[in-house]
């Protein structure tokens, strides 16, 4: 009977979307860096070739996965999140240095990322930590073991100079919102996002202005009482002070190439040769695309190598390029299908456990999801993050499969849990 | 477990999730579809990136006439992604190639890139390219692009001027200006003055459809470039009396240098046998070099600045003036000679004994300057003849001998003055003045370039300083000359003692005995000296260095006939017909320029 449900329960659904984006990304790699000198798509010279069999070890480590008993993953969840983090400590003293981030494990010709299974071992260990009978995130010990686990891998990898990566960590909000925190902590970092944006694109007096202004209106608005004029205030202290904060936090806190990618994205610069480059190419190569596409292996934008990391970041490139809008609506309507079937799964979890975790996935996958189709077509600033399961690269494929296969594994157990 | 339900919260996700791909859809409508800006490729279209190649500058004698100017040509480009089916046969017509020279060109473009021009067929002339052009729209994938190719208006001072060539595959890793198929300067002044001569590349931006025609400029020109065009050289050649020198050598091995003494200007550097510096332009160019290198005459050597020959007597003024320089000797001390019998060295004159400074020159006898060499070693200025011969080996470098001068003029040797050090190895350390007696007729180890030994003629005719002998004149549109070619530069010889060495080079002409007697030019006083070298491989060298005139020289010239005897029989009236041209325009000796011109000292004239 249980033998029987391994297979049985399985979610058919999400696993064929698995295997169809990881597909996908295989073909749309295969047309990125086509070689015509090594035309196979086996060849194993080429990163095709090399994805293939990245592509073959993530179906052996889901099989591996599946046949591992479910209840493992919660119970070595601490295990694991140390090991990673041991690691991602580690990669800081014996790390080789690639593109400026010293993020990386050199092992003979291959280089392994224990950022990527950082992401992972976080949401296991999130997972474990509030799948405790009891635990309740209204209060601050709770919360603050919650960020801390969130934190930790964070500023280690802050500390390799992987920003894009460590901005992944934030998406973990969603998971505490899901859990039970206060939506207002959202709700604020979304103002404080509209602020900063504000703040550099009209500069900090005209927001200050802007404030003062809205304040008035509510005071007009609203009772005025002593106790809501005191809220107010506060209010319009703190959104000052974050005012004023925005211009260090730019000019100090940022690396100058963030702080130019921050200002070609809000059109304050303009440098196509320079740092706009990569997006204005990358904007170049997905419009030229239209409507249908301009067809398999000919594309001409990614095929000139105008579009930089074509095959790995900018790989969305090659999607709008040689498929058009039909080719990219379909990608992202693919992955939300994923992302949606992931959020359904996890609802129908009876353990919080795999709940939390499965959320931790979706939310996981969407940040990526976001972030690299949004720098492609130039809605946020350049962040070197992979497109999942797309992306060429051994470390991130074998890092999302894993997670994958373990929400899937905790998924087709969920009958056996009381 | 669960508190309160939150399981509503569910939708707040899914909403989130929801927006953010319907934004991506939506952005990507606009971007894709609705947007035209980015549709230049909806139809296949793609930015051609043209280089704009600048004009090469161009390169002039001392008196403004063109030596070097460029012609328009045409690189037939290919993109073998666009090339549809067509009909090779008429394509190979019209391009007047073979079939399989065809197919070996294109899958040599399509192994480069599919999708990136490449070179199909380079350099096709502007006459060729009109009608080609007209048929050219049946062949998509094909376009033209203008380049130059260098011209010489007179066929003169190949190796002087040097040639342009394809970079290759060094030139580009070392500098990246250069992509492949960009030209460069290979040899000579291009090479020397690559940087001024080649400008910069420009580039252009233009759309293009399916069938490969222009359709504009792209975004209007914004991101275009201008090419910024190279700078034009004037050189101190004078093209005449190169063309004159060149057409004096004809059938000689050989080489002619001449120098403005007063400001170190090379007026002609000529080598024999030469070649047509045409022959390596354009597509001609890989065939014509593989043919000039095989020859036997080996045309591709600038004997000018890489032949190196013993100077013989004319070292001897040299040797003098290191000695007078020191107090070694003095214009009155006299030396003995016993003709054939004298030792070390023998003398092959016939003259008087003792004789004293002059007349030893005059008679270039050999034992005067054995003793002058042997009492400069054995000066009791220094400490032992070691400390002499280092003071010797010193003042050869300050003459311009054993040292490269390094200016404009690739591939100069340095010639060769021996050092005390090589003495010292050679003889174990044991060696004396009489060992390396034959450095005082200018035998032995040393070795000269014309380029040298036409400098040692300006420093006697200004009577002890010089110029490092340079081909530029100026840069069109630059200021001011690098410093090493305007720095006057002292031998550290008094002039006084030049004055004597001059005098005797005035009666190599003037004198009743002066080996140059019969070449005395009409109304020019000048100065002159004869060297026949021994040479082991083979008849001595006719050599002759002169300047003129006498008092303040305008030209000074050195003449290197190979194996060619005496050097007063072909050096010397070579020199002096050189001597008269650049000075009077013509020659007032034409049996003698004509005899020089069609005869050569290897044949016996019919």
């Amino acid at each position: 009977m249980i033998r029987e449900s391994r297979v049985s329960s399985i979610d058919w659904l999400s696993l064929s979307l698995y295997l169809i984006l990881m597909l996908l990304g295989w073909v749309m790699i295969y047309s990125a860096v086509y070689d015509e000198n090594h035309s196979s798509i086996f060849d194993m010279s080429q990163r095709y070739g090399k994805q293939l069999l990245w592509i073959m070890l993530s179906l052996l480590l889901g099989a591996i996965i599946l046949l591992i008993d479910a209840k493992f993953f919660n119970a070595f969840a601490l295990p694991i999140y140390l090991f990673v983090m041991a690691m991602l400590v580690g990669v800081l003293m014996f790390g080789a240095t690639i593109a400026g981030s010293k993020s990386w494990f050199q092992i003979g010709g291959f280089a392994i990322q224990p950022a990527e299974f950082a992401k992972f071992a976080t949401a296991l260990a999130l997972a474990s930590y509030l799948g405790k009978l009891n635990r309740d995130l209204s209060l601050w010990k709770t919360r603050l073991t919650a960020f801390a686990i969130i934190g930790l891998p964070t500023l280690l990898i802050l500390a390799q100079y992987d920003t894009g990566s460590a901005l992944v960590f934030t998406v973990f909000i969603l998971v505490l919102y899901r859990e039970g925190m206060s939506g207002a902590l959202m709700v604020i970092g979304g103002i404080a996002a509209f602020l900063f944006v504000l703040t550099l694109f009209f500069g900090q007096w005209y927001v200050i202005g802007g404030l003062a202004v809205l304040f008035g209106i509510s005071l007009l608005m609203v009772r005025r009482n002593r106790s809501n004029i005191t809220k107010m205030l506060a209010i319009l202290a703190v959104g000052i002070a974050f005012v004023f904060s925005v211009d260090y936090a730019f000019e100090k806190i940022l690396e100058p190439h963030q702080r130019t990618r921050i200002n070609v994205l809000l059109g304050l610069e303009k440098d196509l040769m320079g740092a706009g480059y990569n997006v204005n190419q990358s904007k170049i190569a997905i419009g030229s695309g239209g409507f249908t596409g301009k067809g398999f292996l000919q594309g001409t934008q990614t095929k000139y190598n105008f579009v930089p990391e074509q095959s790995t970041d900018f790989i969305f490139c090659t999607v709008g390029e040689e498929w058009g809008f039909i080719g990219t609506t379909a990608v992202i309507l693919l992955y939300l299908l994923l992302l949606s079937r992931l959020i359904i799964l996890a609802e129908r979890q009876r353990s919080a456990f795999s709940r939390i975790y499965g959320y931790g996935i979706a939310s996981v996958l969407f940040f990526h999801f976001a972030i690299n189709i949004g720098m492609t077509i130039g809605l946020v600033p350049v962040i070197g993050i992979p497109l999942p399961f797309i992306s060429y690269g051994g470390s991130s494929l074998w890092a999302f499969s894993i997670m994958f296969f373990v929400f899937l594994k905790q998924d087709a157990n969920r009958l056996n849990i009381l | 477990m669960i508190k309160r339900n939150l399981s509503g919260r569910k939708n707040v996700i899914l909403f989130i999730f929801s927006a953010i791909a319907l934004i991506f859809i939506i952005k990507l409508f606009f971007l894709q579809v609705v947007d035209h800006s980015y549709k230049l490729s909806s139809q296949n279209n793609v930015l051609r990136y043209i280089t704009q190649y600048p004009a090469r500058g161009k390169i002039l004698d001392r008196k403004g006439k063109l030596l070097v100017y460029n012609e328009a040509a045409f690189d037939l480009l290919v993109i073998p992604q666009q090339v549809k089916a067509f009909d090779t046969n008429e394509f190979c017509q019209l391009l007047a190639i073979e079939k399989t020279d065809f197919n070996a060109r294109l899958s040599k473009a399509r192994k480069y890139s599919r999708y990136r021009p490449s070179v199909f067929l380079e350099q096709i002339s502007k006459e060729d390219y009109g009608y080609i052009a007209e048929k050219l729209y049946h062949f998509p994938g094909f376009y033209f692009q203008a380049r130059t190719l260098r011209h010489y208006p007179q066929p003169v001072a190949a190796h002087v001027l040097g040639d342009v060539g394809e970079v290759n595959q060094r030139n580009i890793d070392q500098d990246s200006y250069y992509t492949s198929g960009d030209y460069i300067g290979k040899s000579g002044i291009e090479r020397f003055y690559e940087n001024k001569l080649r400008g910069a590349k420009g580039l252009k931006i233009v759309m293009v459809d399916v069938y490969n025609r222009e359709k504009g400029s792209f975004q209007d020109g914004r991101y275009d470039t201008l090419p910024i065009a190279g700078k034009d050289l004037v050189l101190g050649l004078d093209a005449d009396l190169q063309a004159y020198g060149e057409a004096l050598m004809n059938g000689k091995t050989g080489s002619i240098v001449a120098i403005e003494p007063s400001s170190g200007e090379i007026l002609s550097l000529i080598t024999s046998p030469s070649f047509d510096p045409n022959l390596l332009v354009g597509r001609v160019r890989g065939k014509n070099y593989k043919a000039l290198q095989q020859d036997s005459l080996k045309p591709l050597i600038n004997r000018a600045i890489s032949g190196s020959y013993s100077p013989g007597s004319t070292f001897k003024m040299i040797n003098a003036l290191a000695a007078l320089n020191i107090g070694a000797i003095n214009e009155h001390t006299q030396f003995s000679c016993q003709g054939k019998l004298s030792r070390p060295i023998k003398c092959t004159h016939d003259h008087k004994s003792p004789l004293a400074l002059l007349e030893a020159m005059e008679n270039s006898c050999n034992p005067y300057f054995w003793n002058t060499f042997r009492n400069t070693l054995y000066s009791s200025k220094f400490k032992d003849h070691k400390d002499a011969y280092d003071y010797w080996f010193e003042t050869m470098h300050k003459f311009g001998l054993g040292v490269a001068f390094d200016t404009d003029i690739p591939f100069e040797l340095t010639g060769n003055i021996p050092s005390r050090a090589y003495f010292d190895k050679l003889y174990r350390g044991s060696w004396n003045a009489l060992t390396v007696r034959s450095l005082s007729i200018g035998q032995g180890e040393i070795l000269v370039t014309p380029l040298q030994l036409a400098n040692l003629a300006v420093i006697i005719g200004n009577k002890g300083f010089y110029y490092k002998p340079h081909l530029l004149k100026s840069i069109v549109g630059d200021a001011d000359l690098p410093e090493t070619y305007t720095q006057k530069i002292e031998t550290g010889v008094s002039s006084d003692h030049f004055e004597i060495v001059k005098q005797s080079m005035l009666d190599v002409f003037e004198g009743d005995h002066g080996t140059a007697r019969y070449y005395k030019i009409d109304s020019i006083q000048a100065g002159g000296k004869t060297g026949t070298v021994q040479n082991p491989h083979g008849d001595d060298h006719s050599m002759f260095i002169a300047f003129a005139p006498y008092d303040n020289p305008q030209i000074a010239i050195a003449v290197v006939v190979e194996n060619a005897g005496y050097g007063s029989t072909w050096a010397a009236p070579i020199a002096t017909l050189m001597i008269e041209r650049y000075l009077k325009g013509k020659s007032d000796r034409p049996a003698l320029e004509k005899r020089m011109m069609e005869t050569s000292p290897n044949k016996k004239t019919p």
